[in-house]
């Protein structure tokens, strides 16, 4: 059986940066100039308690995107139901202006790592990939939004590249994307993919957020930290992005060694410019 | 080669279980895999640090953590949610530490402050609705965030000591086996360290005795006027702290 392509997620654009505590004060106390801001879904999928107020709150005063961690729609023995319980009950309860999650799997067999674990691109987990997202859909009542991950490893039985994979899943599933910049160029120094040769084959018009963010060096190997500002050639491979897919949703993740609101805005500046003058060159 | 077999190896390579991940990558992949195999472990320690904070401060950084990885190897992970990943670090503490009791007692109350945090929302009984209640057949009903642990140690006078940032005192087992009250009221997470009474007839409240029966109780024990005297100031406590939701 098809299941029916969920409805149109409206494009969005603007400049948001990802809700943490440590800026909860200032996003209640006075005015922030972010369009919209991301939180962890799963950091407020809880009974009550000061969270979900802080986050009630902040929603008073400005959209809202969900991004979650933990759907695992890459995991072969399908999605967990009351994670899906709990992710509905939050959006139905925020209204986000979208649900968002990764193109990964997370646990197997009632093992949970916590961590996006990569995919080979195979048949096979096309169809496990599609099949979880349709009933997520379907469950949420909506189209949700997957990002494109960092990667440390790939599999030899891959059979296509991840953004074919990606164009592939959005075509078949009706979902949307949310193109991880900074991924993009650390999955790509990684396995020596063509960074714009992947942005060249995504679908642009299924885009609906982009992320930056900063990561950090490991032995051969770079690695996604989100604990550091975000480095010139994500800022340029940003810059390509903005040329070939026009203004999108944007917002700067920092998740470790996260500095003082003000110090994000500044870097989200550099977003808003490098955005604008790619828009006013493409048109 | 399937998917489910491919991603059973895959965590069965991350929990140090017996699995046959090389089948399935290729053999450049050893450093991409250690990256996954250390990131597995660093965040669940994180998670135990978050938590436990009081905890890892007494014990330290390099004895917290390797109780933490005992902890993982022994409970690998298996909920959606990271949130209450930990619940029973206090049983692997205690069998860890089984002369050092505090610790264990410190991780519980740790645990049972950050679930308090985030549990069920409840208001505390309207005082004002006191006037009305039939008290021969009244019911106490509690917010549900109340959970109460066995101390044997002086662990939430060194668990505070840690908290207001001084030295905390020598840990030391209690004369009296006592015990701790974890709740919120409002947003705020609070504790009180109790005595094995109240413990009791707390537990016998929660269990769903009437008011009555345990005033009777408490009579039974120490005699008409001391009886009633200790039900009443349990009451206003109980009051007082938010502790009572409703009473029926």
């Amino acid at each position: 059986m098809v299941s029916p392509l969920p409805d149109p997620i409206a494009p969005f654009t603007g400049f948001g940066l990802g809700l943490r505590p440590q800026h909860y004060d200032d996003f209640l106390t006075r005015p922030v100039p972010l369009d919209f801001v991301e939180v962890i879904s799963e950091n407020f999928m809880i009974d009550g308690g000061r969270p979900l107020v802080m986050l009630e709150r902040v929603r008073e005063r400005c959209p809202v995107a969900l991004h979650g961690v933990s759907m695992s729609i890459g995991s072969a023995d399908g999605l967990d139901e009351e994670h899906l319980r709990r992710l509905c009950s939050l959006a139905d309860r925020i209204d986000p202006l979208w649900v968002s999650d990764h193109l990964c799997w997370t646990g197997f067999g009632g093992f949970n790592s916590h961590d996006l674990l990569p995919l080979p691109y195979t048949d096979e987990a096309m169809d496990v990939v599609c099949a979880n997202i349709h009933h997520a859909q379907e469950a949420l009542g909506r189209a949700l939004v997957i990002e494109n991950p960092s990667s440390y490893l790939t599999f030899p039985e891959s059979n296509r590249t991840e953004w074919e994979f990606i164009a592939e899943m959005a075509a078949r599933t009706g979902c949307y994307l949310l193109l991880d910049v900074n991924n993009i160029f650390v999955s790509a120094t990684n396995h020596g993919f063509d960074p714009i040769a992947y942005l060249d084959g995504i679908p642009g018009d299924r885009i609906r957020q982009m992320h930056l963010a900063g990561h950090s060096h490991g032995k051969t190997l770079l690695i996604d930290t989100h604990d550091a500002p975000v480095p010139d050639p994500v800022w340029s491979l940003y810059a390509e992005a903005c040329a070939r897919f026009g203004p999108t949703a944007t917002m700067i993740e920092r998740d470790d060694h996260i500095p003082p609101l003000d110090d994000l805005l500044v870097e989200l500046a550099i977003a808003r410019e490098i955005a604008g003058v790619r828009h006013a060159v493409a048109a | 080669m399937s998917l489910a077999l491919l991603q059973r190896d895959f965590c069965g390579w991350l929990a140090d279980a017996p699995n046959q991940i090389t089948h399935h990558v290729a053999e450049t992949a050893e450093e991409g895999l250690a990256v996954y195999h250390h990131a597995y472990r660093a965040q669940l320690i994180d998670c135990l640090r978050d938590t436990h904070e009081k905890c890892a401060a007494w014990l330290g950084e390099e004895a917290f953590e390797a109780a933490a990885l005992h902890h993982i190897a022994l409970h690998p992970p298996k909920s959606w949610t990271l949130g209450r990943y930990g619940h029973n670090f206090a049983a692997s503490l205690s069998a860890l530490y089984p002369d050092d009791r505090e610790v264990a007692e410190l991780a519980w109350l740790d645990s049972a402050l950050r679930q308090a945090f985030d549990g069920a929302n409840a208001s505390p009984v309207d005082l004002a609705t006191l006037a009305d209640i039939d008290w021969d057949a009244a019911v106490l009903r509690f917010v549900p965030t109340l959970t109460i642990g066995k101390a044997l140690t002086n662990s939430g006078a060194i668990w505070s000591a840690i908290a207001e940032g001084n030295t905390p005192p020598p840990a030391q087992i209690l004369p009296q086996v006592g015990a701790l009250l974890v709740w919120r009221h409002e947003l705020s997470p609070h504790f009180r360290s109790i005595e094995e009474r109240e413990r009791a007839i707390l537990s016998l409240a929660l269990a769903g005795l009437p008011f009555s029966a345990l005033c009777t109780q408490l009579v039974d024990e120490l005699g008409e006027e001391d009886g009633a005297a200790t039900a009443a100031d349990l009451l206003r406590t109980w009051l007082s702290d938010g502790l009572i939701s409703h009473i029926a």
